[in-house]
């Protein structure tokens, strides 16, 4: 598992161009991940690899095009210092886990990586990094697996009944 | 402890009282999708056992981004979408009336009070009519469609405060950039913007889309402005309903306030290629353009092309730039046509197109190829935005693009 290393601002334009939103198939998706902005992305990535970033990634469109992308490429984890609100939910919806991170610039590009959620910690090369946890409410629908498995069952909703504080 | 116009909103349609950093399961008033987003969100419904839409009157389609359709797979988007809306009695405006925010709008599809959410990052744009309005991914929206309602963790509210009246040929779209450099890309994630100030309650229902509409260029979860007498009076005859208050609190607790003044403000642009870049036109005047775009649901309105107009006066465009001017609407387009605008920007020479998302969509048409640049009304300069990823994209004012669309290189618009 390698990481790929990008800066602050990652828009969603950046992760899947606008030419390619008639695809939604994270496989073909996945062939055009990060065209124009690193091009080596989509030829070598590899099932498992984690996308580190800086500062408000996934920022722009409600494209969830963007997340499926990632997807298609294998890349099931992205570390962030922090997240554009649209893509913190579209990733946790579609099974991408978007992971906060502060000190992401102790990262290196293609740093061999391996992450403990339960323990907070990432490993980078050796170094350790620690992680924020997700947001409670978010994680029943981690846990089910995405947005669809955790609504499928679900005759109704209850309705206006506070969650967490 | 007084509430927020947002926390107002929540508690209002929930009987409680909710503030800020609550999550909450709350029924929605609208929910919009469009050709780009609406056939995964279809496709999620389904796969989460949904079989009848929550209720069709609540839901709007439209399709704006890919039309006419530009390839076959956005013509099969556009079939699908169709049988859907034909299979859940959804009134489907379909491509005949433009872009989804200004449709919603127009159409009186989101009022003081609502609770909206949009398949569309630009969908906090109905706060210029005093709802709360939120953009949202597919598969959320799948889930909208299925029950009607959806997790919303209620945000804290930052307070721009705007005084001082606007200069001549500077406006709301000059404004929204200023705020947007001083707040940042991400200076208001998770949160929400009220547009307050004496300035903002002369601002015009246009000038407050357009605030609003930037909204998310600054990571925030809505804009809002509070309901007055401009925004009932845009109301009638798109909604029947009485008017209500519906402000924040003297003492709600806010965020943050900021304040800005707006007496002494210079045209306003974002350089490339993010839209916290704003700088005085001047710091990037002389700066060559191929390529000039006015529309979006930022700034294709009637007031939009009329300023753009206005700025023309009696001069040509610049015969090296393609300028490319597209109503936000079709009302919006009968205005302009009516006010004999469309024959004047043709005559000048820019392509007047029908209704839709045009070029800031970045993949229809009007795409720029590399080391080419665009100086547009819309929202967004990511790199790659509008075409090749070494092409620039600056955005500014209808006032601007027009004044620089003559000359062929960015302009003051009080120079021409």
């Amino acid at each position: 598992m390698r990481v790929w290393k990008f800066g602050d601002d990652i828009d969603t334009d950046a992760i899947i161009p606008g030419r390619f939103l008639t695809i939604y198939d994270p496989k073909e998706l996945a062939k055009h991940a990060f065209e124009g902005t690193r091009d080596d992305f989509s030829k070598k990535a590899k099932e498992g690899d984690i996308v580190v970033a800086g500062r408000n990634f996934g920022c722009g469109s409600s494209r969830e095009h963007a997340p499926l992308a990632l997807i298609g490429a294998g890349v099931k984890v992205v570390v962030a210092q922090s997240f554009a609100r649209i893509f913190f939910r579209n990733a946790i919806n579609v099974g991408v886990l978007p992971v906060v991170c502060h000190k992401t610039d102790q990262i290196a590009d293609g740093a061999k990586i391996t992450l403990n959620i339960r323990k907070g910690i990432i490993e980078a090369d050796g170094k350790k990094v620690k992680i924020e946890q997700v947001p409670e409410f978010m994680q029943g629908i981690i846990d089910a697996g995405g947005l669809v498995e955790y609504a499928k069952n679900m005759k109704e909703v209850p309705v206006c009944t506070k969650s967490h504080r | 402890m007084g509430a927020t116009i947002v926390e107002k909103i929540f508690s209002k349609k929930c009987g409680g009282d909710i503030r800020a950093g609550e999550v909450v399961m709350a029924p929605v008033d609208g929910a919009m999708i469009h050709d780009i987003t609406g056939p995964l969100a279809i496709q999620k419904f389904y796969e989460m056992g949904g079989s009848k839409v929550f209720d069709p009157k609540h839901v709007i389609m439209l399709f704006d981004h890919q039309i006419p359709a530009d390839s076959i797979p956005a013509a099969e988007n556009h079939v699908y979408m169709r049988k859907f809306a034909a299979e859940q009695q959804i009134h489907n405006y379909d491509i005949n009336e433009g872009v989804c925010h200004q449709v919603v709008l127009e159409k009186g599809r989101a009022a003081p009070g609502e609770i909206i959410v949009g398949a569309d990052s630009h969908t906090c744009m109905y706060g210029a009519a005093g709802a709360f309005a939120t953009g949202i991914g597919s598969t959320d929206m799948g889930f909208v469609l299925k029950f009607g309602a959806l997790y919303f963790k209620v945000p804290g509210t930052i307070r721009a405060e705007v005084s001082g009246k606007f200069p001549k040929r500077v406006g709301a779209k000059d404004l929204i950039l200023s705020i947007a450099a001083d707040i940042g890309a991400d200076g208001a994630t998770y949160e929400a913007i009220e547009f307050a100030g004496k300035t903002i309650s002369k601002l015009d229902m246009a000038g407050r889309m357009t605030c609003c509409n930037m909204a998310i260029e600054m990571g925030a979860k809505a804009g809002i402005v509070a309901p007055d007498k401009i925004t009932w009076e845009y109301m009638k005859g798109r909604r029947k309903m009485k008017s209500f208050p519906l402000e924040s609190d003297d003492d709600a607790s806010f965020v943050t306030k900021r304040s800005y003044t707006v007496s002494d403000m210079e045209p306003q642009v974002a350089v490339p290629h993010n839209v916290d870049t704003g700088v005085p036109v001047s710091r990037v005047a002389g700066t060559h353009i191929d390529q000039v775009f006015i529309g979006s649901c930022t700034n294709g309105r009637f007031e939009d092309l009329e300023e753009a107009a206005e700025v023309l006066g009696r001069k040509k465009f610049n015969p090296k730039v393609r300028v490319i001017i597209i109503p936000a609407s079709r009302d919006e387009y009968l205005k302009t046509l009516k006010a004999g605008l469309i024959g004047k920007f043709v005559k000048a020479g820019a392509l007047v197109e029908a209704p839709c998302c045009g070029p800031c969509m970045g993949g229809a048409f009007g795409l720029l190829a590399p080391g080419e640049v665009s100086l547009s009304t819309s929202n967004r300069n990511f790199k790659g935005r509008q075409g090749s990823t070494e092409g620039k994209v600056y955005l500014c004012s209808p006032a601007t693009a027009a004044a620089s669309a003559i000359t062929g290189i960015i302009t003051d618009p009080r120079e021409v």
